[in-house]
């Protein structure tokens, strides 16, 4: 049996290695399209606050890891696809054939529509290279502005912070993590980043990025000018579909799954942050580009490709953040369910706050800022469906009680 | 022959000492904050229970590192965290449905129990007997029973 994986993120990489436990015998090809080992983005805020080498934000460490799993990884950019003929066309005019293809390429940055984001000192804060220039052009002092303040913006934001830049952020929407956290929630991190020394202006577009003698200016509507050294792009990712077009595979945001991770086209399966696949919470389709979702992706497309057929529950969108110091996490349908039920527990001024969603007695989204002592028991109760019985009122009236609630209801102790 | 943390909740008297041991085996402290054990109390202290990370064979955190932070030891059976890998991004505390990977402020690094090694200093000091080590086929086959207790239709004792 020939697998061919495209894609050697963490959706990729698991995928080998699940395949080659999976088949012993079977041949296992990864490909990346970058000159790098396979590593993490994850990391990539790490290496730029220096508590890592790049070697550090590699996915496995052992030198020979690949060659000693018969994982062939190579490098190359797949252009096309034809199912028909179970083949993929590379740059550079090679085919590779496949008995069984997942695809697990990932996403790339996206930049906004504006005149001068092409120029020097434009950079995005996706990939190795990426990282690289960052670490060249952000020193001490440097007047760094950075444009986005969504999940991965507020990632950068602190690596950005930690290497001394005078640092000012931009954000068009009137929020900050507008997808991952409320109003409440994101006035206590705004307020917390500005107390820090970042400055942070919400609402504000940028409509033109110049070249100045010797650095950058951004304009800003309504808001004038900020001269800077340099402009990190943090403005949104989209998942890599290009060389899917006229395959015959079905595309949305990503590419579509069923719960076993196979697209419509018979052996071809999708993982990771490219895969919109079974969502969890709503039981509808949905690109969540998280770690977690990398991982059990990558396990259970393999599993499905080596024959054993596996289904998937769907994925849980989650996220855990550190702005600065301030710890925020998110989890499932934290904006609420419909007909739903809300418990909340504010403490602004020491910016702590938690807000619980649930639906009937069970819960089923989850907000958490300044918590961080067992907040994976939240996931536990979402993804377990557990029914809080007398415990959702207690949790209505204290929603700190969610960890003697969690003990109660799954671990049948008290 | 591997062995596991037994747990009998019943038999804690809340001393918190096995928070104590667990922080100074690890951090050199005696600060509850720090252990990778924690005493939860219900009813006002009435009853307690120690609660700490099972190693259970799923290891959703081990599965969510990005880094390759996170190893099962193979003498002990326990998952453990490589503080020189660890790069701090926290998601293996929110993919953990235990909970019972925590964030360690201090040192930007994840915390959580690694069996001291196989031998838990948790255990070595509990007086009641509460938390004992011992022959993870039997801890099952404890969990078992207890099963079979709970779902015994019987009113219990």
């Amino acid at each position: 049996m020939d697998y061919v994986i495209v894609g050697a993120g963490p959706a990729g990489v698991i995928a080998a290695e699940t395949l080659r436990r999976s088949d012993p015998a079977g041949a296992i090809t990864l490909i990346g399209d970058e000159p790098e080992p396979p590593y993490s983005r994850m990391a990539i805020p790490y290496l730029l606050a220096e508590g890592i080498g790049e070697e550090g934000t590699h996915l496995r460490h052992g030198g020979d890891h690949y060659e000693k799993l018969k994982i062939e990884v190579r490098q190359g950019r797949v252009a096309s696809l034809s199912p028909g003929d179970k083949s993929l066309a590379l740059d550079g005019g090679e085919t590779l054939s496949y008995d069984k293809l997942l695809i697990a390429t990932g996403a790339h940055a996206v930049r906004p529509p504006i005149p001068g984001m092409d120029l020097p000192g434009v950079e995005n804060c996706w990939t190795l290279e990426d990282a690289r220039r960052i670490a060249a052009g952000a020193r001490p002092g440097s007047r760094v502005v950075l444009m986005g303040a969504g999940f991965i913006g507020c990632i950068v934001l602190q690596a950005l912070a930690a290497r001394g830049v005078d640092l000012t952020v931009v954000e068009m929407e009137s929020r900050m993590l507008a997808r991952m956290m409320d109003d409440a929630g994101a006035e206590m991190i705004e307020r917390w980043c500005k107390s820090k020394g970042v400055e942070v202006l919400t609402s504000a577009k940028v409509t033109g990025v110049e070249a100045t003698n010797g650095g950058l200016r951004l304009i800003i509507d309504d808001a004038g000018m900020i001269d800077a050294d340099l402009v990190v792009c943090a403005t949104g990712v989209a998942p890599n579909l290009g060389f899917l077009e006229g395959s015959g595979v079905d595309t949305d945001l990503g590419v579509l799954v069923n719960e076993y991770l196979e697209t419509g086209v018979a052996g071809v399966f999708a993982a990771g942050d490219v895969a919109q696949g079974p969502d969890f919470s709503t039981g509808k389709q949905a690109v969540h580009a998280i770690q977690p979702t990398a991982s059990e992706h990558g396990r259970i497309a393999a599993r499905n490709m080596a024959g054993h057929e596996t289904r998937y529950r769907g994925s849980l969108s989650m996220n855990v953040l550190n702005t600065l110091g301030l710890i925020s996490s998110s989890f499932g349908l934290w904006a609420g369910a419909d007909g739903g039920e809300r418990a909340v527990a504010a403490d602004p001024e020491r910016f702590r706050y938690l807000r619980l969603e649930f639906e009937d007695d069970v819960l089923v989204g989850a907000l958490c800022l300044g918590l961080t002592q067992h907040v994976g028991v939240i996931r536990g109760l979402v993804q377990t469906r557990v029914r809080l019985g007398p415990w959702k009122d207690r949790l209505l009236n204290d929603p700190l009680q969610v960890m003697s609630a969690y003990l109660e209801r799954t671990q049948g102790v008290a | 022959m591997q062995k596991s943390l037994l747990i009998t909740a019943d038999l804690c008297t809340s001393c918190m000492q096995c928070e104590m041991a667990c922080s100074f085996e690890h951090e050199g402290v005696f600060n509850p904050a720090k252990s990778r054990i924690k005493v939860f109390e219900f009813e006002h202290g009435k009853r307690a229970i120690p609660y700490t990370c099972t190693q259970c064979a799923e290891a959703w955190c081990l599965h969510a590192c990005p880094v390759e932070a996170l190893s099962r030891n193979p003498q002990t059976g326990a998952v453990e965290v490589d503080d020189d890998v660890c790069v701090g991004c926290k998601v293996c505390t929110i993919a953990c449905p235990f909970g019972t990977v925590n964030y360690n402020q201090d040192t930007g690094k994840v915390i959580k129990c690694d069996l001291c090694g196989g031998d838990p200093q948790c255990a070595a000091v509990c007086p009641t007997d509460a938390i004992v080590y011992v022959d993870a086929n039997w801890t099952g086959y404890e969990r078992m029973k207890q099963w079979a207790v709970k779902s015994d239709a019987r009113p219990s004792a």
